[in-house]
């Protein structure tokens, strides 16, 4: 398919996209393994096996129990939801041409939480889905308003930034306004520990609402990276090589907005995915997006479920908040992809 | 290909930037485009180019409205180089380059044979095939420009608008640029800011003043002592060369 493509790239690639899957799925087995009831790596694969039907291996049922029922589908819900946040910050950072740009920034994270909490707290509605349907609701809310204040699809890359900038300011300052004047202390700590995310209450419809939504905006995402590689040297000059701005610029914030949405409103807002994984991404595959955005969605995967086993293992008995372990381990790595990626002159 | 502007009028909110502008440019020829700052050439180039859309009147390339071709269609034949067009992006010569066949892509076509001798064809005729591996950004503002150039002409273009292409470079390559771009089998149309410049490598020459074209015409009918100063307000002498169409003009110092 590819003429003169850099020597052995072919090969690179293959060779990269296999290692990512083989070490994807290993560590997505050794989340399933750990935990308050340890099991067996080999009994993990074959519970997995079991349950597919693939094989027929005699299990303890509790163990079939706590893989099938409790583990995998939350290690499923992380890599998904991994894949799609790095998918958004590989999207925004595209097309608003700023290495700062992920969900968070554009204040849809923070619009997110302001509806989930605004169920919590306020009790509109009852129950786990309407949480979900709050923070949904909420994420649309924010990207409305950065629509709005940036003026449309249309304007500059940087006041749209801005926008979202205020969006953000706004809702958090909305939650923490709600958790202040009406929460009791338990319910701040509920929703302090739903704010920095958790993959705590996921089953296996959140799995397969994720397994619609990620890879389908992983394949609008892609078939649209051509379009995205044009936005390098900006808006008018993407327009000169024949893309209309205006037009995928919105598909793509859409995308992203439904993404967002429906991942925070499941495992709440967690952070630094978005940001730190699109440039890790970069540096292995270089920043053209038909190689960029799938290595995103598996260095995404991958990078979430790591975080998932370390939140849990790092304190005995105790499970961390997902997104106060991704910014740990994120930050010292970023830091160090900022200093090898400096420009050679 | 031809390219006829008839009665192009835009502006901005109430203030009008490019007025009542009319003008044609025939196969093959390389307009200048000269006008002090603010007289709306970017403007005007950018209308040409079908990236703004004029409040009224109309642009033809080659006897088709562009308003009513699709904009994939007519970045096969329009190509646009901005001055000095920047990004953070970590990409190599060649990324820049292919970024050039975009518009004769689809979606998720694959890199063909076609595309990359385009590709090749356009770095050996700016000579920057031995660079084609390095990174962009290690590049300085002439290598930068002749990269845009050689993305432009992979898009393969019948006419090329270039916006103030020799903005920041040194002399030399200054005239190496439009030396380039004149020696190219296009229509091209370029805005510059050097008087000498334009008269040295343009057929004809534009001069926009208010958003209005004050004149239009070969660099010597042009660029006369009284249009400098009612244009430009500078004084200056405008002497003969070998080659009459092309004459140069010394400024005077006070």
């Amino acid at each position: 398919m590819s003429v003169g493509v850099q020597d052995g790239s072919g090969v690179r690639l293959a060779l990269l996209t296999l290692v990512s899957a083989v070490v994807l799925v290993f560590a997505i087995g050794v989340a399933t393994a750990i935990g308050d009831y340890t099991i067996g790596l080999g009994n993990v694969f074959l519970a997995i096996g079991n349950g597919l039907g693939l094989t027929g291996a005699e299990l303890p049922p509790i163990e079939e129990s706590v893989v099938w029922d409790l583990r995998l589908s939350r290690a499923l819900v992380a890599a998904l939801a991994g894949a799609g946040l790095a998918l958004c910050g590989a999207i925004l950072q595209a097309l608003l041409r700023n290495p700062l740009a992920e969900p968070f920034v554009l204040g849809i994270s923070a619009g997110a939480s302001t509806g989930g909490v605004c169920v919590i707290v306020l009790g509109l509605g009852a129950g786990s889905l309407s949480l979900s349907a709050g923070a949904f609701a909420g994420a649309f809310a924010a990207f409305g308003l950065v629509a709005l204040l940036s003026n449309g699809a249309t304007s500059g890359p940087n006041h749209t930034i801005l926008a979202g900038v205020a969006a953000s300011q706004l809702f958090n300052a909305l939650t923490s306004y709600i958790v202040t004047t009406s929460g009791n202390a338990e319910q701040a700590r509920n929703v302090m520990f739903w704010l920095l995310g958790s993959f705590g209450g996921v089953r296996w419809p959140d799995f397969h609402l994720l397994l619609v939504v990620v890879p389908m905006g992983l394949a609008i995402c892609i078939y649209l990276a051509r379009a995205l590689d044009a936005f390098t040297f900006g808006d008018e000059d993407a327009a000169a090589l024949g893309v209309p701005v205006a037009r995928i610029r919105l598909a793509l914030f859409a995308v992203t907005a439904v993404m967002t949405a429906t991942i925070v409103s499941m495992v709440g807002a967690i952070g630094f995915v978005g940001l730190v994984v699109p440039h890790a991404a970069r540096y292995v595959v270089g920043p053209m997006h038909m190689r960029l955005l799938p290595a995103c969605a598996a260095i995404g995967a991958l990078f979430m479920v790591v975080a998932d086993i370390v939140s849990r293992v790092i304190v005995a008995q105790q499970t961390i908040p997902i997104g106060v372990v991704t910014a740990l381990v994120g930050v010292p790595f970023f830091a160090i992809i900022l200093y090898r990626a400096r420009p050679q002159t | 290909m031809s390219i006829v502007a008839e009665n192009l009028s835009w502006g901005v909110r109430r203030r009008t930037i490019v007025s009542d502008v009319s003008l044609s440019v025939a196969p093959g020829e390389t307009l200048g485009l000269i006008g002090p700052n603010g007289s709306g050439k970017s403007s005007l180039l950018r209308l040409l180019a079908g990236l703004k859309r004029p409040a009224s009147g109309r642009v033809e390339i080659n006897g088709e409205d562009i308003a009513a071709v699709p904009r994939k269609t007519l970045s096969r034949q329009v190509a646009f180089v901005q001055q000095s067009a920047a990004t953070d992006t970590n990409v190599s010569v060649s990324d820049v380059v292919r970024l050039g066949r975009t518009p004769h892509r689809s979606a998720l076509a694959g890199w063909s044979e076609g595309d990359e001798a385009a590709v090749r064809d356009a770095l050996e005729r700016v000579g920057m095939t031995s660079r084609r591996k390095q990174a962009w950004q290690t590049l300085s503002g002439g290598e930068r420009q002749r990269v845009h150039i050689a993305r432009a002409l992979a898009q393969a273009p019948q006419v090329m608008f270039l916006d103030e292409p020799t903005n920041h470079l040194d002399i030399h390559h200054q005239i190496e640029i439009l030396r380039m771009v004149r020696d190219l089998d296009l229509t091209s149309v370029i805005a510059l800011h050097d008087l000498n410049l334009a008269a040295m490598y343009c057929d004809r020459i534009v001069v926009l003043h208010g958003g209005r074209i004050h004149a239009c015409g070969s660099p010597a009918e042009v660029l006369t002592p009284r249009l400098l100063k009612d244009v430009f307000r500078v004084f200056a002498h405008v002497e003969a060369t070998a080659d009459a169409a092309r004459p140069h003009i010394r400024f005077s110092a006070d």
